[in-house]
């Protein structure tokens, strides 16, 4: 064996046949994070933690599940009745899969403010694409597992999405389902990949997001680069430890989402009909489609972009380029200031013109259509896609304000 | 034997190599990505299936599942035959030429016979299945209306323009093994 130069004691002899303490060091204790992240920096650790929580209490609720098409849906009656705590772990679950999608759209919010995509950072923003793109697939699956009414017509209409594709759409739609309509051959490979692919590749995707993250260093408020700066020992001035800073500093924000979270799971675990949908109380029925028919929340933006165009292809099209337009964002951002704090009027109007939109385009999304509520679809789906295209057109000669040396 | 490495020949034998083993990783990708055609059991289960409509009062709907699928079956009243004609204009592809339907049923009616109208109840924008709604109104001349999305169709399952539907709703084969009996899946003999 060769000599390494470790500690004595347990602790050196794992160290000499396993890199823990060096582990431990590059990315905790000696993990140098910008000394003024405020509370836009808690929504990433709260992802993992609301990973973690999926992670848990679905292996739990596999253990009384049945993915079959004809004992699925009692089945999750039958944890929420009858299994201990079942109503429980299931309530966390589901509320955990919306608490996901709110943390997730903050934290990449964050990065879109402070410019968190842009250069050194490109990678960590298209690994955190691709986890939101698998977070999607693995809600959308998940949610056909209770076998309701929402969650049959809702994977008919997406799995149809599919059949807009010119020429091998139909085969396509055939194969993802693996029968001529939705069935049970689809609920049961939904299963498997809800249960074991897509987590298996969420949680690759997690530790490469990680790694490239502290192989640049993160981000902060004033977009500044700490390692411009720094002490004789190669610390950068303005950084502080990971580990003790800003583990206790993220569990303070842990401690308010948990009781924010609480707060739903025991009080309002339906959240009116849009975490838990009503229509879903009812087992799926193939020969009737709900009079009203809407995904869960966090799909109604791009599901508004789909109805509000009336092409079919064109509609599927607009839809896939609302989330492909996202991965291209630190190329559609020729700006050299990262962080909204010195950048330009306009490009805080544009913001404004994003956040409205997107909200705009969720609201509608989960509303019956109609043709005033169409035009104003358009209208946000226009803001949508504008911001994109106004951010490509004012950063190349943005008029920003100087960016301090050092963090303030 | 020579000390020197031949360079082409490493760079040959690798590249042969990996050529190879992705040809083969290729072939083993096969048996996985097949197993999610639709099974055995899934196709028989396609198989025709009869239909009575003996006991179908003019204006009646009842839906036969084929293939999983919910198929209508409507005996369209006088009223609702006269309609057709009329909205023709209003129709994205009244000739049908874009349409999934056997050839006896390419027509005004697109059935065999004008009073009963065969057809698939899934709409051919994503997949929901439309509701009847017999009534006609001087909004709406009668016909299909999909919840989903808000397509509509006239009692022959025509598109209108201007949902967003692409195409007429599809046709099933069938044909009529008696005055009161049909059968799904087969175009029989014409």
């Amino acid at each position: 064996m060769s000599e390494k130069d470790t500690g004595t004691g347990f602790l050196g002899w794992i160290d000499a046949r396993f890199p823990l303490t060096k582990m431990y060091e590059e990315h905790l204790s000696k993990y140098y994070a910008p000394k003024n992240f405020n509370f836009w920096y808690f929504f990433g650790s709260l992802a993992l933690f609301v990973l973690i929580l999926q992670i848990v209490t679905g292996i739990f609720l596999t253990m009384h599940y049945k993915p079959d098409g004809d004992m699925a849906f009692s089945s999750v009656e039958y944890i929420m009745r009858d299994v201990d705590w079942g109503w429980l772990i299931r309530y966390l679950h589901s509320t955990g899969s919306s608490a996901f999608f709110i943390v997730v759209y903050l934290h990449m919010f964050r990065a879109l403010i402070y410019g968190s995509y842009q250069k050194p950072r490109e990678l960590i923003w298209i690994f955190g694409m691709f986890i939101f793109v698998a977070l999607m697939a693995e809600a959308f699956m998940g949610y056909l597992l209770p076998w309701g009414q929402m969650s049959y017509w809702g994977a008919q209409v997406i799995i149809s999405l599919f059949g807009a594709i010119p020429v091998v759409g139909d085969d396509l739609t055939l194969w993802i389902r693996g029968d001529f309509v939705v069935s049970d051959a689809t609920l049961n490979r939904f299963f498997a990949l809800h249960v074991v692919a897509v987590p298996l590749v969420l949680l690759m995707l997690v530790v490469m997001h990680i790694l490239a993250l502290h192989e640049v260093g993160s981000n902060n408020p004033d977009g500044v680069e700490i390692k411009k700066n720094k002490d004789e020992n190669g610390i950068p001035l303005d950084g502080i430890p990971f580990h003790p800073y800003y583990t206790v500093k993220d569990i303070l924000g842990l401690v308010v989402f948990l009781i924010l979270f609480s707060v739903v799971v025991f009080f309002m675990p339906e959240m009116g009909g849009y975490f838990l949908e009503h229509a879903n109380f009812v087992p799926a029925d193939q020969f009737k489609t709900p009079e009203h028919i809407a995904p869960v929340w966090y799909f109604t933006p791009y599901y508004a972009i789909l109805r509000a165009i009336p092409d079919k292809l064109l509609g599927v099209i607009a839809m896939f380029a609302a989330i492909i337009v996202l991965f291209l964002l630190p190329w559609i951002d020729r700006g050299k200031v990262k962080s909204v704090r010195y950048r330009s009027t306009t490009f805080k109007w544009l913001l404004v013109v994003l956040v409205i939109s997107f909200l705009g385009l969720g609201y509608l999304g989960a509303l019956p259509a109609t043709e005033t509520r169409t035009i104003f679809a358009r209208l946000f789906s226009i803001g949508y896609f504008g911001f994109f295209l106004g951010l490509w057109w004012i950063s190349k000669n943005e008029n920003t304000r100087p960016v301090p040396a050092r963090v303030q | 034997m020579s000390d020197e490495v031949d360079n082409s020949r490493r760079r040959f034998l690798t590249a042969g190599t990996v050529v190879v083993g992705a040809v083969g990783t290729a072939a083993v990708a096969v048996p996985f990505l097949k197993s999610w055609n639709p099974s055995a059991r899934a196709k028989t289960a396609g198989a025709p299936v009869q239909a009575d409509i003996g006991k179908l009062e003019p204006g009646q709907q009842i839906i036969v599942k084929w293939r999983g699928k919910p198929v209508w079956v409507v005996r369209r009243d006088q009223k609702a035959l006269e309609t057709l004609p009329r909205v023709v204009d209003e129709l994205r592809d009244p000739g049908s030429d874009d349409s999934i339907q056997p050839d006896y049923a390419k027509n005004e009616y697109r059935s065999r016979n004008p009073e009963y109208l065969i057809i698939e109840g899934i709409c051919t924008h994503l997949g929901c299945s439309p509701s009847y709604r017999p009534e006609i109104t001087t909004d709406f001349q009668g016909g299909f209306f999909c919840p989903c999305h808000g397509s509509k169709f006239d009692f022959a399952g025509r598109v209108y323009q201007g949902v967003p539907a692409p195409t007429n709703l599809t046709v099933p084969p069938y044909y009529f093994i008696s005055d009161s009996v049909i059968l799904i899946g087969e175009d029989g003999v014409a």
